[in-house]
């Protein structure tokens, strides 16, 4: 399985599938959160391997003027 | 993925350019086109001093890292307001802010609300009821009005904040819905000085906001992860996700609506009600003819004391 964090939740996968296809399960998009490898950024592409943890960065803010 | 300058693997892929860059030559890519805006938008000059408004958070400290590079004589401005929120939120925005400014030997300003007005901003929104139990109005209202003032007290020639393009678009998204056409007149890259204010820059509204964060992430840029909680369920955020369910059917369609909006805006699709006797720089958002502040010199459209300054009477 795959594990990924976005702050306090977490989100399990299976291996073998691409990183927009792991966001699309857990309901989330890649506008909305960058996944990250070991501090790597990975694009949409990238394959999830068994055992990977992805730590997901969010990128909507709304506090601005 | 590759990049496309090198063999290297990508670390972002911007469907709406079909460019995929590696770590090294994505922040030298972000960085040059940021030096085309500032000058295709005539933000300010190599010879100008520019005052970065930061809040801890991704954009502004990216802005002010990319400035920094680019060698611009760029000082920081960090506006403390008091929000706690359970998690620290001004405190920490600060401490990211100083150590930025520590690790790269750059000066940063600093004003604290509630020690120059006595109240913090969700103290000044509680007591002068204004927004409807959120702090946001009043947040933004004391930041623009001290963002200014810091830059003309210091002497600065232009002030600069982070807002990236999902900003500039979702703010627009906001404004057509309901045809505000006086903002819209007034929404740009730049926003030219007049009495009592200076000119305001927006170096990074070319820029989405996912390709901001990558920035940061690839630089090593240490910024605040949290939202800030008076912003969760805002109507900017709502507007955002909307705007990013279209973007991802339509790849560019944020980046068209904007420079849209630019062009159709420099075609003259929003006047001023006379351009022959009033330019858009001396009226408000509100149509009214623009006045200085008899207490702070800022233009109003009041005819007396600007509603910051009234907000402050009211507490004092």
């Amino acid at each position: 399985m795959v594990k990924l964090i976005l702050r306090k939740e977490e989100f399990e996968v299976k291996a073998g599938m691409t990183v927009q296809h792991a966001l699309e399960k857990v309901g989330l998009d890649s506008h909305s959160v960058l996944a990250t490898r070991q501090g790597e950024l990975l694009t949409d592409d990238e394959i999830l391997h068994e055992g990977d943890v992805i730590k997901l960065v969010p990128v909507i803010s709304g506090g601005k003027l | 993925m590759k990049c496309r300058k090198c063999t290297e693997k990508a670390v972002i892929n911007m469907r709406q350019h079909k460019l995929a860059l590696c770590k090294t030559h994505y922040p030298q890519w972000i960085i040059d086109q940021t030096q085309r805006f500032v000058e295709k938008y005539l933000m300010f000059t190599p010879q100008e001093r520019v005052l970065v408004a930061v809040s801890g958070g991704k954009d502004s400290l990216s802005l002010w890292d990319i400035l920094w590079q680019l060698g611009y004589q760029v000082d920081g401005l960090y506006i403390g307001l008091g929000i706690d929120g359970g998690i620290g939120y001004s405190d920490e925005s600060q401490r990211l802010s100083e150590q930025f400014a520590h690790d790269r030997d750059l000066r940063l300003n600093i004003v604290d609300v509630e020690g120059e007005y006595g109240r913090t901003v969700p103290e000044l929104a509680q007591k002068t009821h204004r927004g409807k139990g959120k702090p946001c109005s009043v947040c933004g209202l004391s930041k623009r009005h001290i963002m200014n003032q810091a830059a003309v007290q210091g002497g600065y020639d232009v002030l600069v904040t982070g807002h990236n393009l999902d900003d500039e678009a979702a703010v627009l998204f906001g404004n057509a819905l309901n045809w505000i056409t006086g903002y819209m007149l007034r929404q740009g890259p730049v926003l030219d000085a007049r009495a009592g204010m200076v000119r305001k820059a927006k170096p990074l509204c070319r820029f989405y906001e996912r390709e901001m964060a990558a920035y940061a992430l690839v630089r090593g840029i240490d910024y605040i992860y949290d939202e800030c909680p008076h912003a969760v369920g805002s109507k900017t955020i709502y507007y955002k996700e909307l705007l990013n369910r279209l973007e991802a059917d339509r790849p560019g369609a944020k980046q068209s609506f904007y420079l849209s909006f630019l062009q159709a805006k420099e075609n003259g699709l929003f006047r001023t009600p006379d351009p022959e006797q009033v330019s858009s720089q001396e009226i408000g958002v509100d149509g009214k003819l623009l006045h200085p502040c008899p207490t702070c010199g800022q233009p109003t459209t009041t005819g007396g004391e600007c509603a910051f300054c009234r907000m402050v009477a009211d507490i004092r």
